[in-house]
């Protein structure tokens, strides 16, 4: 583009005033702006002790549940879909043929390696029983890679933890048992 | 060794351990507000080693300090190794030195032990009479310091830094002297405990006597310290770091404690030459002949006052943008040192004939050269604000003839 194209519109910059040559208007707004910054309340929280407040706990996306049915197992029927929906591939199930008369198969194994894992809640989206879900849980943390990849019993277990904080989608809520 | 000596070794040994002490803690203070004035809380996590005991944080500068000594202290393979090892020794010691004319406090009171029957200035060197000569002497040291760092380092941000450093050192040492000479026209001394004295004995700190004097002072100062609105020497964004990116550990550690004594020796000859140094009204007296709680009340104001210009310093920080490198010049060269100069030449008017003048009006000297100097300096700023060409324009402008390549490249 050249200079003389009359696409390019030219603006002039607005001329200083007295009180803008003198640095008085700058001045003083700038250190209002500062001193009043110093002595507002603060944005962040000390964490470990101070939790931040969520916006709706109920759907933000931290670390993954199995939910459990009523009688106490896995809802889980290892149909694969989570995992393939997965953009991370993160997700790893081993079916086996279901010891309960109401389904085929269960998972036999189920692990999710938190680390790969980029918490956009696709498998939460695609299961068709409501068994995986994302929990409002944010700090995880671990020491090693292999800690980090959650297996079957640890998952159930985040489910225990937050299944009173953050109850399943009942049948009302168009959820499954 | 006479009780003299020891004496002066102990005021060292204070004085020495209390600065360095006092520049942890203020990369402490300065963390909190720059934390506070970007609503963060800062660090208040350090307190007591192996407990729980956080203490607003205060252990932080332990932590910092320890950590800086654990660092890896890299010497990279370009540079010049004897000046790279040089340069921080010299900035530090500079400005550690300086503080050998700088009183922190008024008198003690004598001690009663042998050979100590006299008071005790609180001055490393009390019978210095050039005193202010030599703060501006070694003061000028802090750019050998700047400038071998930057050399050495071989490194082009470096050099750039340390180019902009040295350029602006030198011009705002100007406007700097011509600040203090208005107090030393006034007072007719050198030594800083005379001028806090003649300050405390009338009580007028030369502060309403010299108004443009102590703009045109702090202003310096804060670009003697390379603090912001001034800090193009370092300007992290610009030249990461500008004279000491090369340097690591222990050495950028002199490096920033020695910032930090800039600061804390500006803040020092603000509040003494202009804001009455240790005197406040109907608190802390005016004579030499001092008791313990006054002595101790005396070093109490002085560090009160001096925390404040720094706590400004502070908020100045996070306040305004960084000049332009050709704004900071002409705010020196087409600014500052024209209301130096009227302001010497007024103060100096004053001196002269400031009786004469308030006899021939009937009002006392002092109501004089105040209001004189206050009307004197309204004038003188809003002249520079209407005379200086600071906002140099460098928008791009419209061509007045469309630019034609093949012409420019033509024989």
């Amino acid at each position: 583009m050249k200079s003389d194209d009359p696409s390019i519109k030219w603006i002039e910059e607005p001329k200083l005033g007295l009180s803008g040559r003198m640095y008085l208007p700058l001045f003083v707004q700038g250190l209002s702006t500062t001193v009043k910054h110093l002595f507002s309340p603060k944005l962040t929280v000390s964490f470990p002790e101070q939790r931040p407040k969520l916006g709706n706990p109920l759907i933000y996306r931290g670390v993954h549940r199995l939910n459990k049915d009523q009688a106490g197992r896995v809802k889980c029927v290892a149909c694969f879909l989570c995992s393939t929906a997965c953009p991370a591939h993160c997700i790893d199930i081993v079916a086996a043929p279901s010891p309960w008369p109401d389904r085929e198969k269960y998972p036999e194994s189920f692990s999710i390696d938190e680390l790969r894992c980029i918490f956009c809640g696709m498998c939460e989206e695609a299961c068709p029983v409501d068994a995986i879900e994302l929990t409002s849980l944010l700090d995880l943390t671990g020491r090693s890679r292999e800690e980090m990849v959650f297996d079957k019993e640890k998952l159930l277990s985040v489910y225990d933890i937050t299944k009173d904080a953050e109850p399943m989608k009942s049948i009302a809520m168009g959820g499954t048992v | 060794m006479t009780a003299a000596t020891i004496v002066t070794l102990i005021k060292i040994f204070l004085l020495v351990g209390g600065l360095l002490t006092a520049a942890a803690y203020l990369v402490l203070l300065e963390r909190w507000m720059a934390a506070w004035v970007q609503d963060r809380r800062g660090p208040n996590r350090v307190g007591i080693p192996l407990t729980n005991i956080k203490m607003f944080g205060l252990g932080q500068p332990l932590a910092d300090g320890l950590k800086f000594i654990f660092k890896e202290e890299f010497t990279p393979n370009h540079v010049d190794k004897a000046l790279f090892r040089l340069a921080p020794i010299v900035i530090m010691t500079a400005a550690v030195a300086i503080f050998a004319a700088i009183p922190f406090g008024s008198v003690l009171p004598p001690l009663g032990i042998n050979g100590v029957q006299d008071p005790i200035p609180l001055l490393v060197a009390p019978g210095l009479e050039v005193g202010m000569v030599y703060i501006f002497a070694l003061s000028s040291i802090a750019v050998y310091g700047v400038i071998l760092g930057g050399w050495a380092s071989n490194n082009k941000y470096s050099f750039l830094g340390a180019l902009r450093s040295s350029a602006q050192l030198i011009s705002y040492e100007i406007p700097l002297g011509l600040g203090l000479l208005g107090v030393v026209l006034l007072s007719g001394t050198l030594k800083l405990d005379s001028i806090i004295g003649q300050q405390a004995q009338t009580g007028v700190w030369n502060v309403f006597l010299q108004p443009l004097g102590f703009f045109v002072f702090v202003i310096a100062a804060t670009a003697e310290a390379a603090r912001l609105p001034f800090d193009l020497p370092e300007a992290e964004q610009e030249l990461i770091g500008g004279y000491h990116t090369e340097y690591s550990g222990m050495k950028l550690l002199l490096y920033l404690i020695a910032e930090f004594l800039h600061m804390i020796t500006a803040s020092f000859l603000i509040v003494i030459l202009f804001l009455g140094g240790w005197h406040f009204w109907g608190l802390t007296g005016a004579g030499n002949e001092v008791t313990w709680p006054i002595a101790i009340l005396r070093i109490v104001v002085l560090a009160a006052k001096i925390l404040a210009v720094i706590l400004l310093f502070m908020i100045v920080r996070w306040s305004w943008p960084r000049f332009r490198f050709d704004q900071l010049m002409s705010l020196a060269w087409k600014v500052m040192v024209p209301l130096g100069l009227v302001n010497l030449l007024v103060t100096a008017v004053l001196v002269e004939y400031g009786d004469a003048i308030s006899q021939s009006i009937g009002a006392s000297t002092l109501w004089v050269t105040i209001v004189l100097s206050w009307s004197i300096t309204l004038a003188a700023w809003i002249g520079a604000g209407l005379l200086a060409p600071l906002s140099t324009d460098n928008t791009p402008r419209p061509l007045a003839l469309p630019f034609d390549p093949e012409s420019e490249l033509a024989p």
